[in-house]
């Protein structure tokens, strides 16, 4: 099968293109970024999703199938750019599908979807609405791109779309929101709230998307592994320090002293949890994850160690 | 300034994220025998943490034990295992009646259980408050938190006449408010039992003269219930705990308003038997 792969040069592209070589698949790579030491059998286009160039090479390749993994999440990372590579790129992604006869799209979204939120329940399900937009408008454009995505399965009916709203991943990569949040030796937290994080290792993620190209289910799902674990737990477990500061001190102290600038709604994530339910896509494909929440954060801490002032 | 040394930050975590509290050795026994998948960090897939059960248990047990003195009856009515509602009257004195069928839940089943409570919505939204509730297992009150809850098989823990009842003075402490019905729906929608219990004593442990809704206002809950004393500190009154045999209510709970009216009126009316026999043996009365 010919896998076409619009954000390869990511850490999990590197991953998912190993493993789809390994299953005896072809893959293409549509990236802006190089993909450094592409393995043989991995052919990489640097260019722009949505650029004419983009197109020939779907018009060209005939892939079977597309995984879509070139969204944007940084919540750093406020532009223009962002909005439109989110939005213009997903469109992108299905517009040349449809014209060029592909079977199957599967686009990678985000189990921030949902958003947090003192009101909102537990482990989620996939028909529940997005809630966290008023707090964190900054979501908009992967809500709107994950709900782009799901409109694909009435609108082009000549294709299966699966739209997967995969929790944080934690492991050795040290890829993803969460890990990035966790790479200094002393982590910030809100006094007095202690969220439970949802999140699984690479490894699963990228078998998670194996196993969707192999079973082809149709229809938008969250993809969990492990329980969730509090977020006091994950940073000890990391090797890292908590540092529980009051909410107004450290509003006033983001983007100094070495924090992050975040908008003010990404407060919101490290108060309240979001945690979503993976028995759908379970029941849709049998998956089940291989290592544990344990696993992922040793895995990480082994990688990552805490580093040295 | 100087810089704060790591190993300084490390004790201040230990205090706040994780209590060091001592676990007394009653409730160290028990918390080994029960049966909430713990994972190997000692916490659920809820969030409930094996550790502040462990504290809250502790600090709990004299008050349950020793200064209420809590009697429990009727326990052979609470299943051991598997779905079940425990629904109760709320006597005054704010959350006093929760946590004693709480510790009586813990100290006096076999295995122990949890009975988790549906937090009102503000608790979340409070630092402390926040965290404490969702690691003792009391989620926000959502229907989606119920039904997963009972779906898998939990003991809930519901006070259908909520902040309503929780409001009740000294003089209204044996009566009973208007009952929600979603309590009711929620048991024949997820075929559950419901456990009936009526709690007594709460009224004369904490004798609200009066609720000031605008100081509450200020410190964001909905009131402050003033006692003679002025605050909320509880007198050593003599608590009860009676549970009730078991009732079964067919449906799917998408049934119209009389009927599950009708249903809510028997169980009303169960708790209403079970504080008057109470009471009357409170008196002294046959």
């Amino acid at each position: 099968m010919k896998v076409l792969v619009p954000g390869l040069s990511g850490r999990l592209g590197h991953m998912l293109a190993e493993t789809l070589l390994e299953r005896g698949h072809d893959v293409i790579g549509i990236d802006r970024r190089p993909f450094r030491d592409a393995p043989q059998g991995v052919e990489v286009h640097e260019l722009d999703i949505r650029k004419r160039a983009a197109e020939d090479v779907f018009r060209r390749v005939r892939p079977d199938a597309v995984v879509h993994m070139a969204t944007v999440t940084h919540l750093v990372q406020q532009s223009e750019d962002r909005y439109r590579i989110n939005l213009g790129g997903t469109r992108a992604v299905f517009e040349h599908s449809k014209a060029y006869g592909v079977k199957h799209v599967v686009f990678v979204g985000r189990h921030t979807y949902y958003g947090a939120a003192p009101d909102a329940p537990l482990f989620h399900q996939e028909d529940e609405p997005p809630m966290g937009l008023s707090s964190f408008p900054e979501l908009a454009d992967l809500v709107a791109a994950d709900l782009y995505a799901g409109s694909a399965l009435w609108r082009y009916p000549e294709f299966t779309t699966t739209v997967l709203r995969f929790v944080y991943t934690l492991g050795t990569t040290g890829h993803g929101t969460l890990a990035t949040f966790l790479r200094g030796s002393r982590v910030p937290t809100i006094l007095g709230y202690d969220p439970l994080f949802q999140f699984m290792h690479e490894e699963d993620h990228v078998g998670a998307l194996a196993l969707t190209l192999e079973k082809r289910p149709r229809g938008v799902f969250n993809v969990a592994g492990p329980q969730p674990v509090p977020l006091s737990i994950v940073i000890k477990e990391t090797g890292r320090t908590n540092v529980p500061l009051p909410e107004i001190v450290l509003n006033a102290a983001l983007g100094r002293f070495g924090l992050p600038r975040l908008p003010p709604g990404a407060l919101e994530h490290i108060k309240y949890p979001v945690t979503v339910d993976g028995a759908a896509f379970r029941a849709a494909t049998a998956f089940r994850h291989h290592i544990d929440e344990g696993g992922a954060m040793r895995a990480y801490r082994e990688a990552f160690p805490r580093p040295h002032a | 300034m100087g810089r704060v040394s790591p190993s300084r930050f490390d004790r201040c975590q230990a205090t706040l994220a994780d209590p060091m509290l001592p676990i007394h050795r009653e409730v160290e026994e028990r918390l080994d025998r029960l049966e909430v998948p713990f994972n190997d960090f000692g916490v659920d897939p809820y969030g409930i943490s094996k550790k502040y059960i462990g504290v809250f248990m502790s600090a709990l047990r004299p008050f349950y034990r020793t200064y209420f003195s809590c009697e429990s009856y009727g326990l052979e009515h609470v299943p051991k295992r598997g779905r079940a509602m425990l629904i109760g009257n709320h006597s005054g004195g704010t959350a006093l009646d929760g946590l004693m069928v709480i510790a009586s839940c813990f100290f006096e089943l076999d295995p122990p259980r949890i009975a988790q409570g549906m937090a009102e919505k503000f608790l979340n939204t409070l630092p402390f408050a926040s965290q404490i509730t969702s690691r003792l297992g009391h989620l926000t009150g959502l229907p989606e938190h119920a039904e997963r809850l009972l779906s898998d098989e939990r003991l809930l823990m519901v006070f259908p006449e909520g902040a309503r009842g929780t409001a009740k003075l000294y003089k209204e402490r044996y009566s009973l408010v208007n009952f929600g019905t979603g309590f009711m729906r929620l048991a024949m929608k997820m075929k559950t039992p419901i456990v009936p219990l009526a709690f007594l004593g709460g009224g004369e442990a904490i004798p609200t003269v009066m609720n000031a809704y605008r100081l509450g206002k200020l410190f964001g809950v909905p009131y402050i219930p003033i006692t003679p004393w002025i605050v909320a500190f509880p007198l050593p009154a003599k608590l009860e705990v009676h549970f009730s045999e078991p009732m079964f209510f067919e449906g799917t709970g998408s049934e119209e308003d009389d009927l599950i009216q009708a249903n809510v009126e028997k169980v009303k009316d169960r708790i209403a038997g079970l504080i008057e026999l109470g009471r009357r043996r409170r008196k002294g009365e046959p």
